[in-house]
């Protein structure tokens, strides 16, 4: 019957609401922190932030080499 | 009163308690955090590799794990796997539905996977003995479209539906290990935590939901959108998703703090966001969008520091290498280019 659903998907709502409404939170301030400390760290090792030098791009073609 | 009215008195009590939750941890904004920081400079990366082959639109792709080799799908029922420093193609696989939505490279490099409006993961080795590749196992349960798959190794994968739920399987048996319901909309994306241990979904019911694989069950769910999520991602360290949407926006939530930090939305843009990645320090985001462009927002300021204009039509899909080298587009232009 479709009331037995709907009270069966209520419950279901709300076992779920109560998982989700006794979790553990952190500041807001510490998760700033934490985000910017590790975009910081790994900064200098990311391509598309620093750029890539052209010698070491596997991407770039690579004029070929005339030995004269 | 009835059980039906006070089930839904408890579900408001809790919503409220969440609401209260959240504010009591919000000492300060990402964006007074960040007051300090210089915006990062202009970025500018140029089309190193165009991928030309496809017929039709490219609705998908893939990076390998730890590889310049890619997947992508199109519509015109082939996924084709690039060496994309040479452009080469390393195997073009013809599909039995042209309908394919989604494709996955597996961490391994052994398989790819593929679905769409068949409602089937079709999974796909490519080291198989004689050099051909053929079907390994068709996952078929879902009653909806499948919108998005990810592998957690060669045995699992995880896929999301338009029939609202996820699901984990088994590879080897083609069988359901766990449905993952809650979602009251079609789920259009998912992404699997660096740890393998999470994965997030986001759907269009505007929200995105954090599951926990082996325990079965959502932990925290993230809603603000206004519209359908088409695209998610997590930030490298684990902790925090990025959703895109229809909205028009991009949104970045902790998953600690469980709120939304900044939302990522320029009075200029007005069409939604297809796909997006991050750069491998999280300080870029790279999103696509309808108009036929990617923009790239610093992650932290939430301000945006560059454009990839290039396609000729919808960006349909993007990733970033596995080094962090290049990003790669995917769009209905039916081409595929690598840009760093």
């Amino acid at each position: 019957m479709s009331t037995n659903n709907n009270i069966a998907q209520a419950r279901k709502l709300v076992e779920q609401l109560r998982i989700e409404a006794g979790i553990e939170r952190i500041k807001v301030s510490k998760a700033a922190a934490d985000l910017m400390s590790y975009c910081e760290q790994h900064a200098r090792n990311d391509p598309l932030l620093v750029g890539v030098p052209t010698s070491e791009n596997p991407f770039k073609d690579k004029k070929p080499c005339i030995i004269l | 009163m009835g059980e039906m009215e006070a089930l839904r008195k408890e579900a408001d009590n809790l919503k409220d308690q969440i609401t209260e939750a959240r504010k009591v941890v919000q000492d300060t904004t990402l964006q007074e955090a960040v007051a300090g920081t210089a915006l990062v400079g202009r970025v500018q990366l140029k089309t190193r590799k165009t991928l030309r082959g496809h017929l039709a639109k490219i609705y998908a792709m893939h990076w390998g794990t730890d590889t310049k080799f890619c997947v992508s799908a199109s519509q015109d029922g082939k996924l084709i796997v690039w060496d994309t420093l040479t452009t080469n193609k390393v195997n073009a696989i013809p599909l039995k539905s042209s309908w394919v939505m989604t494709c996955a490279y597996a961490p391994s490099g052994n398989m790819v996977a593929c679905g769409g409006l068949d409602n089937m993961c079709s999974i796909y080795n490519l080291k198989g003995k004689d050099g051909n590749v053929k079907v390994m196992r068709e996952l078929a349960a879902h009653t909806g479209y499948l919108s998005c798959c990810r592998f957690l190794s060669d045995s699992e994968i995880i896929t999301s539906s338009g029939d609202c739920t996820c699901v984990l399987w088994d590879i080897e048996t083609g069988t359901e290990k766990t449905i993952f319901a809650g979602h009251l909309g079609d789920c259009m994306s998912l992404a699997v935590s660096p740890d393998f241990k999470m994965f997030i979904s986001g759907a269009c019911d505007f929200t995105a939901k954090l599951w926990d694989i082996r325990e079965a069950t959502c932990r925290q769910t993230f809603s603000g959108h206004e519209s359908d999520i088409n695209a998610i991602g997590f930030f490298p360290n684990g902790n925090a998703v990025i959703t895109g949407s229809d909205d028009a926006t991009c949104k970045l939530y902790d998953l600690r703090a469980d709120q939304e930090l900044v939302t990522y939305q320029d009075s200029g843009i007005m069409c939604g966001v297809t796909s997006l990645a991050p750069s491998l320090s999280g300080r870029l985001l790279l999103a696509g969008y309808d108009d036929f462009n990617v923009n790239i927002w610093d992650m932290l300021k939430a301000e945006r520091v560059g454009v990839l204009a290039g396609h000729d039509n919808r960006v349909s899909c993007i990733g970033v290498s596995s080094d962090g080298m290049a990003c790669c587009t995917g769009s209905w232009d039916s081409f595929l280019k690598i840009w760093n």
